[in-house]
């Protein structure tokens, strides 16, 4: 055991299918030599070699189109795009080839791509840096998009992506890299890459989040706590599919609901949740469902980027509305 | 004294011959059947000359039946080959079964002659995914959006020079059209920096649907494109037979052998349609225009090589497009009696293991199917 940051846990995480499967190929931009712009896949290349961790050129479509025909050729790829809102250059890729690729070939072909990029908000980064595009990309069929919450399910989850058989989109919170530390355990380990995870229990109102915000729910349900109001808290971990069950079953026992998340409002992975807690759950609810989310505008730039982000203030307030209704 | 614009670069000039290397089109026997380069042409036997020629009527024959399957509504999207016969057969016939074939819609006769079933083709023109199962063929579906299998082509290329194998390349197509894409420079890129053995065919067939050639780009001829990212090409007479297979043939070894990707662009002319979902080419070009492509048909200057050498007759061909036609209306049979594929079917390949949501969308539908 040693306690390592949410980004070590990731280098570990991938140190482990390195070693493990030889046919496993880390490259994108940067994640060779320097091993990622934010270090990510440090030291790697010096343990494996340039054959299995390598820089390409930078185009990202190019980047996931390559991917494809590694995998094409009996490779398990995972590649790197540097910046989540670079993935608008590769969204053919994603959307229209690689998640499609199992069903085009009648179930005989696999396409086991872990697409790794860092998202998120709260670090004031250039433009096209932040962006929480998982909105984008869970309603593509084919297509698993999961992001831990934490550095032990990082790890985890990482070699359960790379160790899945369909294309995994591994999303890394920015802001989480380095501003949290966890006991990980040495060597292998995998959490599972659909079910959510109740990460507080109580019994007054469940709030569901994943990501960055998980730890501002958290902070609202301590903050909660000193009123004696007792919050559970969900990360759902994985954003497609989506694990009901466990939220289900959270609402029978406390029958409100906020759902909280760090994208814009608009359609997308809260108002999913929103939406299967009205269509199957309802009758176990007694107040409307609440929703945090940001605004409906685009990412913000850097100086108003802390306004613009639900934080643990957002979502007490919503609870404590949810409550008093 | 001050320096006057434009008197120190000439861009002109650099303009006006940057084209020149790429605009020697490599040819075998010109249109008018005469052969241009004996000591190549002396270079194939009597037998691969006819067997040329049977794939050319194969493949006519194919684009025929299919476009009758197609008016007796027995097929879904098809694209019609009509006219590029030389280009396609004449390139897949230089492969070897360890290649990979990256095709576009319009590619499914060299996707045939690389190992698929012409049952095969006609299942995934109706609509059905099994018509793609190539088991452990190296072939690929063909691709829709036109600048996608040139990234994944360099991809397999690369993993082809990881797996090691010293005589395997990746094959792909695409059109006039598809060289606008970014995909296309991406993949030509990146297979030159990885020096992966890949070979990029460019159809020039003149019309991406009803956007001439010269609309997709100022640049003399579209093998040049390859330059800029220090790969070598080849400008073909796409309706020479003999010209095409052996610069696919050429660009074939020269891949395999280590020394990076390689483009052929192949000049040829859609005859007909773009697809034969409604497209109508007199709304956008002339038969004048089109007269001198059927002029330089690639049948009709084999149809004489082979005739003067008698090796050739026009009842051998007749016999030969009956016996072609007898097949595929045999294949289309085995097609059409193909269980058709169901909603069930889809959902259970989405994934390999099935979703909770989808789990229940299987429930929901095998209820549905099996009323």
């Amino acid at each position: 055991m040693a306690k390592l940051t949410y980004i070590k846990a990731i280098t570990d995480g991938l140190d482990v299918v390195l070693g493990e499967d030889p046919k496993t190929l880390i490259f994108g931009e940067d994640v060779g030599k320097n091993g990622g712009v934010f270090r990510t896949t440090e030291g790697l290349q010096d343990k494996y070699g340039e054959d299995r961790v390598f820089d390409t050129p930078l185009a990202e479509s190019g980047i996931l189109g390559l991917s494809i025909g590694l995998a094409a050729t009996g490779w398990r790829p995972i590649p790197e795009i540097q910046f989540m809102g670079f993935t608008f250059e590769a969204v053919d890729s994603l959307g229209g080839q690689m998640s499609r690729n199992r069903f085009r070939f009648s179930g005989k072909r696999a396409m086991p791509i872990t697409v790794r990029t860092p998202f998120g908000g709260g670090t004031h980064t250039a433009e096209m840096h932040a962006d929480n595009l998982e909105n984008y990309f869970v309603g593509t069929p084919g297509l698993r998009v999961v992001t831990p919450a934490n550095p032990y399910d990082a790890k985890g989850m990482i070699i359960s992506a790379v160790e899945n058989n369909d294309p995994v989109l591994f999303m890394e919170n920015l802001k989480l890299y380095r501003s949290m530390k966890d006991e990980i355990p040495e060597g292998k380990y995998t959490v599972p890459l659909d079910t959510a995870k109740v990460v507080r229990e109580g019994t007054d109102i469940t709030l569901v989040a994943y990501s960055a915000e998980v730890n501002e729910s958290l902070k609202a349900a301590d903050a909660l706590a000193k009123d004696n109001i007792s919050a559970e808290v969900i990360d759902l971990r994985s954003l497609s599919p989506i694990d009901t069950d466990t939220i289900f079953k959270s609402v029978e026992k406390t029958h409100k609901v906020v759902v909280v998340q760090e994208a814009q409002k608009m359609a997308g992975v809260g108002a999913q949740v929103t939406a299967e807690i009205a269509e199957n759950a309802i009758m176990n609810l007694d107040a409307p469902i609440g929703r945090v989310a940001a605004p409906d505008s685009v990412y913000p730039w850097a100086q108003v980027e802390n306004d613009w982000l639900p934080n643990a203030d957002d979502i007490e307030e919503k609870a404590r509305e949810i409550l008093n209704y | 004294m001050a320096k006057k614009t434009g008197q120190v670069i000439d861009f002109a000039s650099i303009k006006a011959t940057m084209s020149d290397p790429y605009k020697k089109t490599f040819q075998i026997v010109d249109k008018d059947a005469k052969i241009v380069n004996q000591e190549l042409f002396d270079t194939f036997s009597d037998d691969q000359l006819v067997d040329f020629m049977k794939k050319m009527v194969w493949e006519r024959t194919l684009h025929e039946q299919t476009m009758n399957f197609s008016r007796q509504g027995r097929l879904g999207f098809y694209a019609p080959t009509f006219g590029e016969e030389a280009s396609e057969m004449g390139s897949v016939s230089a492969f070897k079964d360890q290649d990979f074939l990256f095709p576009a819609y319009r590619d499914l006769p060299q996707l045939i002659q690389h190992g698929a079933s012409v049952t095969q083709g006609f299942l995934w023109s109706k609509g059905n995914a099994v018509g793609d199962d190539y088991g452990e063929q190296r072939n690929w579906f063909p691709q829709i959006i036109i600048g996608a299998q040139y990234v994944e082509a360099a991809g397999a290329a690369l993993g082809i020079k990881k797996n090691g194998e010293k005589d395997a390349v990746s094959f792909v197509y695409t059109g006039d059209g598809g060289t606008s894409q970014g995909d296309f420079y991406e993949g030509v890129n990146f297979a030159s920096s990885f020096q992966a053995p890949a070979v990029f065919m460019v159809q020039n067939n003149g019309w991406a649907i009803s956007v001439p050639r010269y609309k997709q780009t100022a640049a003399e001829t579209l093998a040049q494109k390859a330059v800029a990212s220090g790969v070598p090409s080849i400008q073909v007479d796409g309706m020479d037979v003999l010209a095409v297979y052996i610069a696919t043939q050429e660009a074939r070894e020269f891949a395999a052998a280590g020394n990076g990707p390689v483009l052929v662009e192949t000049l040829t002319y859609r005859y007909g349609a773009h697809s034969s979902a409604g497209d109508d080419p007199s709304r956008y070009r002339t038969k004048e225009e089109e007269k001198p492509w059927f002029d330089a048909d690639p049948l009709i200057r084999m149809r004489k090589i082979l005739g003067d050498k008698g090796l050739w007759s026009q009842d051998e061909e007749d016999k030969l497009v009956e016996e072609y036609k007898d097949s595929f209306k045999a294949s289309m049979k085995e097609a059409e009696n193909t269980p058709t594929q169901s909603v069930v079917d889809m959902l259970k390949t989405t994934f390999e293991e099935p979703t909770p949501q989808i789990k229940a969308d299987i429930a929901r539908f095998e209820a549905k199917e099996s009323k």
